[in-house]
């Protein structure tokens, strides 16, 4: 049955910006979706409000609209453009979600739009809970099969939730229906607990639903990656099993593939099951996840839940089988059947099979609880990790070394130096499921305890435990050897002990084990991933290291390019970094190259195995990435690294790769060093007469006083030694100076700078070839001064900024440029005070803007800068077509439509924790509004982040004394369009007298009123309010207003309500709400933008 | 050490039994259903390589054994398990192994011997656990050993006497099951569905066959040489148009039987994951398979045979091999693969139903 022909073009919706439990992994099924199906002739539309995305790229669809994800905008493209068809399964939730409303809505029938991929019903039953229930009985009842689910009970109010919990008795697992990430579930163990976990479940559940479940903590968990075609053909393409048991929400757990502890048996009942569920489902074209939990006592096994779309599950199959799930879901939504499409891997078979493995993988999670000061670190059902890293191993130690070396964080690898804990002590931690849990087992290993001992602690299946045992017992083989042989080292590589760990524990440096190993001849040997256990011939070079017998690298005669990726998503270093790599490698292969892609990110597009040339999924140290570019030496010529794209990982490896007698191209690393040390790049100003904000540095109490009083106040204070902004503050006094100060870990040096309290920030980013720079894009901070550029919004081209500011922009990033020696992307900050332009740091890399600039004015900056690391002109590159004949991101035209860039946030996940912006960033993603007047481009990109700004109802309003002033034309702007206004005393009194009319609320400090009149918080709380503004006083602990805005955000965050916390924030919020009370908000594609910047 | 007749040695440590041992080389690239495979008689002197690294992770139990003893000749894994982790599970492999006299080597290089096979196809191979001689000595040994062309095994693993498998339920069917090397799920897929299995020896007679008063014939899987056999008791069964299905061996004699040919394959089909499709309905099954032989029928229709037109019913996707044979006249059919899975997955189970459904119509 081949492909469709009465669907002519497709509406894919992407999944919006990175956020927990939704992230890169939908624009790496997104792309392959689109890519399918413009090869396969279709006309492809693409919403997706997300501007660091490859989907997003102009050439992966027809008409591609950086627009909000909402069924209103959604329903403005689809009026505009009358698709035949919808794609709802490749965007995750969001997009399944704004699918739903648009057909519950009836807009999908209005404008005869079909769903494809799965039907209405089938995302239903898939997705409610009491309709899963019902299939799983019948599953058992009609085919006799062993399947069944938790008791449960489904309940809509708070009194039902009580009732239940007398049925089924605590602990309880509360599931809210309809939300990601499993968003709002946990456990209760009590009533108090229910009433808060059931409370907020109810309210962000779009049904109000919540589950109610019997607890099932402790038991093994399963998860199986199915896809089923319009034939009924089904395939399993992948087994997952949870080493952190059930409990650990799956997003968070260690997980291993294939599934390890099962007997043909018992995984067969699963499968029959699994295949079952799928077609009473009615998932019909496509792919879909379904978990398990087995009772490891009597193999008790219950179905969990499934998902009718794509998942991050999906992606880690894909990655760990070579299995393009999404790739192929696509293929099956227009009309083949599996037998239909052949196997990319081996070319020669069909995609209607099964893979098998003859290695093991294994993803572990990681966190960024450090940025997240006050947040509940236990793991539960509450996806709470930022990305995950994947290794693959001939066997599992080998591949769980891997992986925890991959997540490049300190401790996150086993280690034998140093003292150890008390066992008891460990053992207690080890009950608690958290971030490192394994390692805290190998530890208490270590400290003596035994696999009963663990078991009971942790409920981890006693197989993996004996796999730690044995690592244990191979570490103490390696300290107790008299010389480390080639035997010696052989087994410990054999297990996946890295040099550094194999030094650790000997007490030398990485360095000596390396030559070594070297001297010896041991280094690892590539496999490739293939589908099928070395049965057929692979064509795609998919490779692993191992320690094995046989290399299957292929060698060739083209000149060679190594990208090195950005490994895990963390905060600060996500898909924009994977963006740059994946345009690299287009790009340097269509200049001839052959490419060669290292990373160990599953959820990334740089790790599909048609990216690049060939395909290293490999950990981002050095050990393992001088390995891959000896092996690729070995088989050709390698003309260079690239290590400027893939953010900071690869940046910090490259002076140790340059003295191992790499070739580095682009930048160097002497020139970086110029960039990142701060005397340095002091001299590097200096000559180039640029000014930079006064600073000392200060070891004590006393010396960060004195330097301050020079340089005044406020000051912006962070340790020497952290990345990132982390322990950033901005100090306004003496007191928070010294308490600030009191708390520093002693011996390590403070950065005290002046901090230009009411500058404008501006980032920039460019080209430089050593002869000409090339402005890619001038972006004006949104927020002022202080807040992370990560987590700011910006708008390009820049609202305020004159010809005259950017003319000495450019000649700042020049004179940088120059005087670093970069080649390829820099990335200056700047901050405008008083007319005089200070330059604040510069990154001689690609930066997290890149993508978004690219997008905003349609030059493929990554691209460019690739080809200029390996050699080509600017000049060249303008000849070429590939930048602008003239001109540059900084010769706009004053009509160029204006992008806005926002940050979004993950404090719903990390309840209790202040939402107050600052030096520290902590966005996981952003999206992008464009249009032709910032107002509606800054609305457009609020609906993208927040939801839909309110134009109507109640705002509340209570600022710093400092923001006074300059609040009150926004808030007049917003009484003006309808708003009631409600503020604290303080603010209320100001906006009367300046003829705003604000009643007065409560200040949560004074309680209730005597008449029972509420407090602002309560009046959140209860939804009353529709837009809050709030500006932060003073620094944490305090007590007061700052204490009252802490709660109010929290309020905020609970009730999902808009909270601006800056008055640049307002004045951007107001223009943008005229915009949309004022008329019609149109939809515009990037294409179209893009025809109207050339004119 | 693992020797291969060309000379290929793999060192490893030894792994169950220790001592000497000489099989023809295959590979099994199930993830799953070690224990299983270790009893299935179609891997009579074959010494059976695992592509899955780790193996013997849920022990042994009592009740997933395909047949009484463990049937291999030797077993190569790459990563044995040192615990056994599974509810069901009173014994660990490793000592099975020994109890069963199987010599077994663990290798780093399971995937390298997988690849050398595929590119040289299935040859003969020794494990021997402290070997004396030098590396010479020891392939000369393996190429004195015998091949499995022209090998006639299907005797040395069978039933000597009649045996009896109930109906489970009320009884619908009398089955006469020649046993080749049958796995013991196979007459319990049929007794769920009301047949009483009457297993026979493998050299029985037409006579005893018919003896059994049966309403259906069957032919079970089994190791060696399909040329060997001799299928004058299929022929015979197939002229009294008495109900028939084979699995595995059994299709390779229904194959003969019909005047075709068959032939040993490169490097064989063993796994759990290989696609075949039925050529009626286009649907495709993921299935269980453990051949070395195969059929040589025209793949492009029907074709004439001494019992009335044929036809090949299925292929396999991956190598477009013969898979399945069925009389037009549907009385008579066979696959390649099994249907009874155990290990492998269930799709192809609906085969059993069809052998009832040929059974009642033959009845009514």
């Amino acid at each position: 049955m081949p492909k469709r022909e009465d669907i002519q073009s497709v509406l894919v919706i992407g999944s919006g910006p990175i956020v927990i439990g939704q992230a890169c992994e939908f624009d790496y099924s997104g792309t392959q979706a689109c890519r399918v199906l413009r090869a396969e002739g279709f006309r492809v539309i693409l919403v997706n409000s997300n501007p660091a995305t490859i989907m997003t790229d102009p050439e992966f669809a027809d008409a591609t609209y950086v627009e909000p994800i909402t069924p209103e905008f959604v329903e403005k493209i689809i009026a505009k453009e009358r698709p035949d068809a919808l794609l709802p399964t490749l965007g995750g939730q969001t997009a399944l979600n704004t699918a739903v409303a648009l057909h519950e809505s009836g807009v999908l029938d209005k404008y005869e739009v079909e769903l494809i991929g799965a039907d209405f019903d089938a995302i239903q039953s898939g997705e409610n809970r009491e309709k899963f229930k019902e299939i799983v009985a019948k599953v058992a009842r009609e085919h006799g099969l062993n399947a069944e689910s938790a008791r449960s009970l489904i309940c809509h109010t708070m009194d039902e939730c009580l009732a239940a919990a007398g049925e089924l008795g605590y602990p309880l697992v509360v599931r809210p229906s309809f939300t990601m990430g499993g968003a709002g579930s946990g456990f209760a163990y009590d009533e108090d607990d229910l009433r808060r976990i059931a409370g907020a479940g109810l309210d962000a559940s779009p049904t109000t639903e919540v589950l109610l479940e019997e607890s099932i903590l402790g038991w093994k968990e399963y998860e199986l990656e199915v896809m089923r075609d319009k034939a009924d053909n089904v395939v399993i393409v992948c087994s997952i099993e949870n080493i952190d048991p059930m409990g650990v929400h799956t997003g968070d757990s260690v997980t291993v593939a294939p599934a390890l502890t099962l007997t043909d048996r018992e995984y067969q009942n699963m499968r029959d099951v699994a295949i079952a569920v799928i077609r009473e489902v009615g998932v019909d074209t496509g792919g879909c996840n379904i978990q398990f939990a087995v009772d490891p006592r009597t193999g008790r096994m219950i179905v969990i839940e499934m998902n009718p779309r794509v998942s991050r599950s999906s992606a880690l199959a894909s990655k760990a089988t070579g299995f393009p799930i999404a790739k192929i879901a696509a293929k099956l939504a227009i009309g083949y059947t599996l037998d239909e499409i052949p196997n990319d891997i081996t070319k020669e078979t069909p995609a209607s099979f099964e893979p098998t493995l003859d290695y093991i993988v294994v993803k572990v999670p990681r966190f960024a609880f450090e940025k997240f000061r006050g947040a509940d670190q236990t793991l539960t059902t509450h996806m709470k990790s930022v990305g995950e890293a994947m290794a693959i191993g001939r066997s599992f130690p080998e591949a769980l070394q891997k992986a925890l070396r991959s997540l490049e964080k300190k401790d996150s690898s086993f280690t034998w130096a140093g003292e150890v804990a008390p066992k008891e002590e460990l053992l207690a931690a080890c009950r608690t499921p958290h971030d490192g849990r394994l390692r805290t087992m190998q530890q208490a290993i270590r400290a003596g305890a035994t696999a009963e001992e663990l078991y009971e602690a942790t409920s981890v299946d006693p197989w993996f435990l004996d796999q730690l045992f044995l690592l244990h017992e191979e570490a103490q083989a390696v300290a107790e050897a008299p010389e480390l042989t080639a035997e010696v080292l052989e087994r410990a590589k054999h297990l996946g002990f890295s040099d550094v760990q194999i030094g650790e524990i000997r007490g030398i440096d990485e360095a000596r084990v390396r030559d070594l190993r070297h001297a010896l001849g041991l280094r690892p040997v590539y496999n490739t991933v293939d589908t099928c256990a070395a049965e057929f011939a692979a064509k795609t070079p998919y490779l692993y290291s191992t320690y094995d017998e046989e290399t299957e690298v292929p060698t060739g005669e083209r000149q060679k390019v190594i990208i090195l990726g950005s490994g895990p998503n963390r905060i600060g270093q996500g898909i924009e970094f994977d963006y740059a790599c994946v345009h690299a490698s287009f790009e340097l292969s269509r200049a001839g190259f052959e490419t060669v892609m290292v990373n160990c990110n599953p959820e990334t597009v740089s790790t599909d195995y048609d990216t690049s040339d060939r395909l290293y999924f490999e950990p981002l140290t050095l050990e393992d990435v001088l390995e891959v570019v000896h092996a690729e030496q070995q088989t050709g010529p390698v003309a260079g690294v690239i290590v400027q794209l893939g953010g900071q990982t690869p940046l910090g490896l490259a002076q140790a790769l340059k003295d191992a007698g790499v070739p580095v191209v682009g930048t160097s690393p002497e020139s970086i060093h110029l960039a990142e040390e701060r005397g340095a790049f002091g001299r590097v100003l200096a000559e180039a007469g640029l000014p930079a904000p006064k600073h000392g540095t200060a070891l004590t109490v006393a010396e960060a006083l004195e330097i301050a009083e020079e340089i005044g106040y406020p000051v912006l204070v962070r340790p020497s030694y952290v990345l990132g902004g982390a322990g950033m503050a901005i100090v306004y006094d003496e007191e928070t100076l010294s308490t600030y100060m009191a708390a520093q870990e002693g011996g390590h040096p403070v950065l005290v700078d002046k901090f230009l309290d009411e500058a404008i920030e501006i980032d920039v980013d460019a080209l430089y070839d050593g002869e000409e720079l090339f402005l890619g894009g001038v972006m004006e901070h949104i927020e002022e001064a202080g807040i992370h550029s990560g987590d700011s919004a910006c708008a390009l081209p820049p609202i305020t900024l004159g010809s005259a500011d950017i003319k000495a922009i450019r000649a700042a990033t020049e004179a940088i440029a120059a005087g670093v020696g970069v080649r390829g992307l820099l990335n200056v900050q700047y901050a405008m005070s008083a007319g005089i332009l200070y330059v604040l740091e510069a990154n001689p890399r690609a930066s997290r803007t890149v993508p978004f600039v690219s997008k905003a004015t349609g030059t493929p900056l990554a691209k460019a800068a690739a080809r200029v690391m390996l050699g080509a002109s600017i000049a060249s590159l303008r000849e070429e077509g590939m930048l602008p004949a003239e001109g540059d991101g900084g010769t706009l035209p004053l009509d160029a439509s204006i992008a806005v860039k926002e940050a979004v946030l993950p404090f719903n996940r990390f309840r209790g924790v202040d939402i107050v912006l600052g030096p520290e960033m902590r966005s996981t993603g952003e999206v992008m509004g464009i249009d032709e007047f910032f107002g509606i481009a800054y609305a457009k990109s609020q609906a993208g982040a927040y939801g839909q700004l309110p134009t109507k109802g109640r705002a509340f309003v209570s600022v710093a004394n400092r923001d006074k002033r300059a609040m009150i034309f926004p808030v007049k702007a917003l009484a003006d369009l309808g708003f009631e206004i409600l503020a604290t005393e303080g603010t209320a009194e100001v906006l009367r007298r300046n003829g705003v009319h604000a009643k007065i609320v409560r200040k949560h400090s004074e309680g209730t009123g005597p008449g029972g009149e509420p407090t602002s918080v309560q009046a959140i709380l209860d939804g009353e309010v529709d837009l809050i503004v709030n500006t932060p006083f003073g620094s944490p602990g305090q007590s007061g207003p700052r204490l009252d805005g802490y709660e109010i955000r929290t309020a905020a965050v609970l009730r999902g309500i808009p909270c601006i916390t800056t008055v640049s924030g307002l004045a951007a919020a107001a223009a943008g709400i005229q915009a949309i009370v004022r008329g019609d908000v149109g939809v515009r594609s990037l294409q179209e933008h893009a025809q109207a910047l050339r004119g | 050490m693992l020797v291969l007749e060309d000379g290929r040695v793999f060192h490893g440590t030894s792994y169950g039994a220790e001592g000497e041992t000489f099989g023809e080389m295959v590979f099994n690239t199930g993830m799953t259903g070690y224990q299983e495979t270790l009893t299935d008689p179609s891997y009579h002197r074959q010494i059976v390589a695992m592509t899955a690294p780790h193996i013997g992770n849920t022990g042994v139990n009592d009740e997933d054994p395909e047949s009484k003893r463990v049937w291999v000749a030797g077993y190569v894994v790459r990563e044995p398990s040192r615990v056994v982790s599974n509810w069901r599970a009173n014994r660990s492999l490793d000592d099975y192994l020994k109890e069963q006299g199987v010599v077994g080597i663990a290798i780093p290089g399971t995937r390298a011997l997988t690849r050398h096979l595929r590119e040289r196809g299935a040859m003969r191979a020794g494990i021997f656990s402290a070997p004396r001689e030098p590396v010479e000595e020891l392939v000369e040994r393996v190429r004195r050993s015998p091949l499995m062309e022209g090998a006639d095994l299907a005797r040395e693993v069978a039933t000597g006497e009649t045996y009896v498998v109930p109906a489970i339920g009320a009884k619908r069917f009398t089955v006469a099951a020649v046993d080749l090397g049958i796995k013991g799920m196979t007459p319990h897929r049929m007794a769920e569905r009301g047949c009483e299995v009457h297993v026979l020896p493998a050299d029985a007679t037409y006579e005893q066959i018919m003896a059994v008063e049966p309403d259906g014939v069957f032919f079970s899987n089994g190791p060696g040489d399909p040329a060997t056999a001799d299928v004058s008791a299929l022929r015979q069964v197939l002229e009294a148009r008495v109900p028939f299905f084979g699995i595995c061996f059994g299709n390779q004699l229904f194959g003969r039987a019909l005047g075709l040919s068959t032939y040993k394959l490169r490097y064989g089909h063993r796994g759990v994951n290989q696609p075949v499709q039925d050529v009626r309905t286009g649907k495709v099954e993921i299935s269980a398979h453990n051949h070395g032989f195969a059929v040589e029928a025209p793949l492009d229709g029907p074709f004439e045979t001494p019992y009335g037109p044929a036809e090949v019913s299925h292929v396999n996707l991956n190598d477009r091999c013969v898979e399945g044979l069925r009389l037009l006249d549907g009385r008579a059919f066979s696959v390649q693969y099994h249907p009874e899975a155990a290990a492998g997955p269930h799709d192809a189970a609906y085969l059993f139903d069809e052998f009832c459904e040929v059974m009642t119509r033959a009845k009514a």
